[in-house]
């Protein structure tokens, strides 16, 4: 067995090698002053933690833009935005895929096209939306949702491509359960909330990293919708460290910051889910 | 109550919470993100201005520079602009023509004496005004031209199309450079239009007819023009320059690094060189090709927004901030080109026999307006996107003649941009 | 399963209900936005002025997609001989003598070669009205045919690897799906130093491979190898995600089927073939679909590494359309790209759908 599973590590190394290896570059760039980060960048040197390294690209970065602002930001929208997503958008799923309605199919084929459609092509029609929508606010309502974060969350709650992701995994959930429930005389709400849940954790994991991910790296929403600093995520201040004669290891010292979180969320959600779920298996 | 607390804290971030309750708070942008000194100099003023009089309080919002110009058009699309816009000189036509820019109303002494490059007029009107200007040389070293036999040449007496390249001739053939030229070909954007549109121009060409600003054709497809297209073209296939694909690093420390023999380059990055190469630094003016040398003049500059409900406080700002002590400040601080004599005298760098006091002279001698039209910001994306093709190796007169048609069926389309 | 549908009763208020906050939300934010920027593309929205904005039906879609043919005899001599070039190609007329202000052929002007093909003496020339699009339309399908079934393939093979029951397979879980979560922005960073034509990564690596035999190539800077470069990174960056797809897909398997199949003796082949297959039909659909629109919305790469160059090498339809709508301020014709674009995809993706369904049923 140990000699037959080394083999089976062999390939798999390879693969991490490849996957891993800019992103080896670039935290070891960022503990390097930039002229030698660009010299090393001709030789294995690139990869390796020698000479002159500190973290002082670290501290300069902190120092060009307020990055923990940055980082608060992000995370605060994108968390926010996974949680309301992940519950409506497997609401909506749950209905597509185990109930019959009226145009049902219609207007699933309509949020399934959504995806076709890039979002840099409908930026400005949707600045035009936000900007003239109501909010609640504490002195009544307040018209126009620019510079808030309500502004970077609310539009991204329900796509396509999370009910997509849903739709296709209720798909191949065994029916008989929710039959049986509903038989019980459970509620269409108890089905979702009881059985239908609790065996999606693999969707649930998947669709949680992937809206986190396209939330994290949003660049020209943010850009366009945050005149203030003090909304402004993290994609947006990197463009603070583009001036003239641009300081790559501080470049890289940012990059390394900004991807910390995404990394730690993907290894918390494999771990609450992935893992357990492999072993029991939901599929008869 | 909601309303003096954010007066409050406004005022407070401007220092000066004294006075909050008084003074109507008035809101700039600047492209300064980013870039601590820049920062703190503007910060400075706006203290000053802030304490200097009872009626008014700025606070600045920073934006990074790259996305300055997206930012504005967003929130100019929703209403949402601050009371005193940084404009690059360049677009100033464009948002004044969009409505978004109200003319100046600076008294003309505020200005009186400054260089040409760093006023915005735009159809007979002042818009904007710059604390600084930005001139371009062709940065080199004594030790490196004296070596190689080539005369060193002066603002009466510059390069000529054929001296200028024998001598890029010569160094590449010495062999002791990558590249006899460096033109910064890895900074995409506004640098082709400003840094390379100025050699057209020397040739004959432009990007649009100037008399009338409603057609390119004959004048960015013509035989100058061809004759430049072309001269540029065999800079690269000659390789006497690095490329479109040239490494933005290589762009910043090249020169300093030896890579490069000469380089196009903007005062604002004239000192490295100097604490570089200390008294061998050469900054040489542009090349005459024909119809004389002409560098791109105009930097960021300083306007009122249309919709801003307090524009005399906004004129008040800007007025104040052209004083001569803050155009040295700026000069010292990022190595900019002070518009004043008085204020390039005070400068560590512009003063008579200061290291970069070429560039003074230059800006006053060659420095050529960008086309001064609403469509300048279209003209500059084709005219980029043309250079960046001929010099990858397309076709010069196909190439022109594409970048001519999308000039003019731009201005068409947008009824000529009031001119 | 349509058995066990037609068991569930219909219940429209509570269906309603239950989508009702998803589609209403994606009605608001995506499709109404999509609806306006469908109707700006029939005027001459500009992204600022103020012009007032008109009604111009279909132009904008005529200027993206018109073309026209020129057929062209050989430039002959005196003595009416063909006079041939350096390399002994007979040589043709300048285009620019038919396309520009010639009354002789109105249809014509303005527009551009796109490409040419010879007939016996004759050359005949393909022109488009908007060459740059045209060369946007071709290297994104390019890129679609390339991309989409390379990297939905890998991403299976990566997901079966890492399906396996082994200790500190989380480890290369997390190590394969890492360039996902990195930014396809800081990506295409980082691989600009990878492709740097002077002392970039690759090329040293190469360098050393071959000991020095392997001569430097300006990957992004070469017409012929920049769209592939980017390819090769985009399937790199993005197989990650697909992987994490197939594998939840893998873990909906019951694991009790495999058991079977090896007590029976089944080979690794036959498991594939006739369970691990099977139960990924879902997961299938949803991987070509998913894989083929985000390959047809292509930008991010392309506006860090090249800016569509070298030469509109690496031009693809969505940068296209943020070029226009931002860049030259001609929100009209952005909106027209993506109407043209949605058309396109939609017309795939129904293709799709389609062939997709037969074989299942």
């Amino acid at each position: 067995m140990s000699r037959n599973s080394f083999w089976r590590y062999v390939p798999l190394t390879l693969v991490a090698l490849i996957f891993c290896f800019p992103l080896v570059f670039m935290v070891m760039s960022s503990l390097k002053p930039t002229q030698q980060l660009l010299t090393d960048t001709g030789s294995l040197r690139a990869f390796l933690p020698v000479g002159d390294i500190s973290l002082d690209n670290y501290f300069d970065a902190f120092k060009r833009a307020p990055v923990a602002l940055f980082l608060f930001n992000s995370i605060m929208v994108t968390s926010v935005t996974v949680a309301l997503s992940l519950a409506i958008c497997s609401f909506g799923a749950f209905a597509f895929v185990y109930m019959n309605w009226t145009g049902r199919n219609v207007i699933l084929a309509i949020i399934i096209a959504t995806l076709i459609v890039p979002f840099e092509t409908i930026a400005i029609p949707m600045l035009m939306i936000v900007n003239a929508l109501p909010w609640p606010s504490t002195s009544g309502i307040t018209i126009g949702w620019l510079n808030s974060y309500q502004v970077q969350i609310v539009p991204f709650i329900a796509d396509g491509l999370t009910i997509f992701l849903f739709v296709q995994y209720f798909k191949d959930l065994p029916r008989e359960l929710i039959e049986a429930a509903r038989v019980e005389g459970a509620s269409w709400f108890q089905v979702y909330r009881r059985v239908v849940m609790p065996l999606s954790g693999p969707v649930l994991a998947t669709a949680a990293i992937l809206k986190f991910l396209a939330m994290y790296n949003q660049y020209l929403w943010p850009l366009m919708v945050t005149q203030a600093e003090q909304y402004r995520p993290v994609m947006v201040g990197l463009q603070y460290f583009f001036q003239l004669n641009v300081v790559w290891g501080e470049v890289m010292a940012y990059l390394s910051l900004i991807t910390i979180p995404v990394l730690a969320f993907y290894l918390v959600l494999q771990r609450a889910f992935i893992a357990s779920i492999a072993s029991t298996g939901v599929k008869g | 109550m909601k309303h003096s607390i954010i007066a409050g804290v406004l005022a407070v971030s401007a220092g000066f919470a004294g006075q909050a309750s008084a003074q109507q708070a008035l809101t700039m942008w600047y492209h300064g993100a980013g870039n601590e000194v820049e920062r703190k100099i503007l910060e400075g003023i706006v203290a000053d201005f802030n304490g200097s009089q009872a009626d008014f309080a700025v606070s600045i919002e920073q934006f990074p520079q790259a996305a300055y110009n997206d930012s504005v058009t967003a929130a100019a699309l929703a209403g949402n602009l601050p009371d005193i816009i940084d404009v690059d000189g360049p677009v100033m036509p464009s948002w004044a023509w969009a409505g978004y820019m109200a003319p100046l109303e600076v008294p003309a002494e505020a200005y009186a004496g400054f260089l040409p490059g760093p006023i915005g007029s735009w159809n007979g009107q002042v818009y904007s005004i710059g604390l600084w200007d930005a001139a371009l040389a062709m940065v080199s070293r004594k030790s490196t031209l004296d070596e190689a036999g080539i005369r060193i040449p002066t603002l009466d007496a510059p390069w000529t199309k054929d001296e200028f390249d024998a001598a890029l001739v010569t160094l590449q053939s010495g062999g002791k450079f990558e590249y006899a030229l460096d033109l910064g070909m890895a900074w995409k954007g506004e640098w082709y239009p400003y840094a390379f549109g100025p050699f057209m121009q020397s040739f004959g060409g432009d990007m649009v007819d100037r008399t009338t600003y409603k057609s390119a054709e004959g004048v960015m497809n013509g035989d100058a023009a061809m004759a430049f297209g072309n001269y540029w073209q065999s800079l690269f296939t000659r390789k006497l320059a690095p490329g479109t694909s040239q490494d933005p690093a290589d762009r910043d420390s090249g020169f300093a690094d030896g890579k490069y023999a000469i380089s196009w380059n903007g005062n604002w990055a004239a000192l490295g060189a100097v604490e570089k190469f200390g008294d061998d630094v050469l900054f040489l003016p542009a090349p005459d090709f024909g119809t004389g040398p002409k560098i791109g003049a105009a930097s960021w500059q300083f306007g009122v927004s249309a919709n801003s409900e307090h524009k005399d406080g906004a004129n008040a700002f800007i007025a104040f901030a052209l004083q001569d002590k803050y155009l040295t400040a700026f000069s010292d601080g990022i190595g900019l080109i002070p518009p004043t004599t008085a204020s390039a005298a005070a400068s560590i760098n512009y003063k008579a026999g200061g290291p970069m006091e070429a560039f003074y002279a230059l800006s006053a001698a060659q420095a050529t307006l960008r086309p001064v039209t609403a469509g300048y910001p279209v003209m500059a994306k084709i005219f980029e996107k043309a250079l960046s093709d001929i010099a990858d190796g397309a076709d010069v007169a196909t190439t022109l003649d594409a970048a001519t048609d999308e000039i003019n069926a731009d201005i068409e389309k947008n009824g000529g941009y009031g001119n | 399963m349509a058995a066990n549908r037609s068991t569930l009763l219909q219940s429209n208020r509570a269906g309603w209900a239950m989508a009702a906050p998803a589609f209403l939300l994606m009605f608001t934010f995506i499709i109404l936005p999509f609806i306006l920027a469908f109707g700006l593309s029939f005027t001459n929205q500009r992204l600022f002025s103020p012009n007032p904005t008109e009604y111009v039906g279909m132009a904008n879609f005529r200027a993206l997609l018109g073309f026209g043919t020129l057929t062209l005899e050989p430039e002959l001599d005196a003595a009416g001989a063909i006079v041939l070039d350096e390399t002994g190609d007979a040589t043709y007329p300048a285009l620019r003598g038919y396309t520009r202000n010639n009354p002789d052929y109105p249809k014509l002007q303005g527009m551009r070669e796109w490409f040419s093909f010879d007939r016996g003496d004759k050359r005949t020339y393909v022109l488009a009205r908007d060459v740059v699009f045209m060369k946007a339309l071709v290297n994104t399908f390019l890129f679609v045919i390339f991309v989409a079934p390379i990297q939905g393939g890998l991403a299976l093979v990566l997901a079966l690897m890492i399906n396996q029951k082994l200790k500190g397979i989380n480890f290369f879980r997390t190590i394969y799906f890492m360039p996902v979560v990195v930014s396809i922005v800081v990506v295409s960073l980082l691989w600009r130093f990878i492709y740097d034509g002077n002392n970039g990564l690759l090329n040293s690596l190469l360098g050393m491979i071959t000991f020095g035999a392997f001569q430097p190539v300006d990957w992004l800077g070469n017409t012929a190898t920049a769209l592939p470069a980017i390819m090769a990174m985009s399937i790199w960056q993005a197989v990650g995600f697909h992987m994490v797809i197939w594998l939840s897909g893998l873990q909906t398997i019951s694991p009790t089927l495999y058991e079977a199949a090896e007590i029976e003796g089944a080979s690794k082949s036959q498991v594939f073939r006739y369970i691990t297959w099977p139960g990924l039909r879902n997961t299938a659909v949803l991987v070509l679909i998913v894989i083929t629109m985000q390959a047809f919305s292509l930008f991010a790469q392309i506006d860090v590494m090249t800016q569509g160059g070298p030469i509109d090498s690496t031009q693809t339809v969505v940068f296209q359309a943020v070029d226009r709508g931002y860049g030259k301020k001609d929100i009209a014709t952005g909106s027209a790209i993506s109407v043209l674009l949605f058309v396109i995809v939609l017309s795939i993706s129904l293709i799709q759908r389609y062939l997709t369904r037969e074989k299942n049923q």
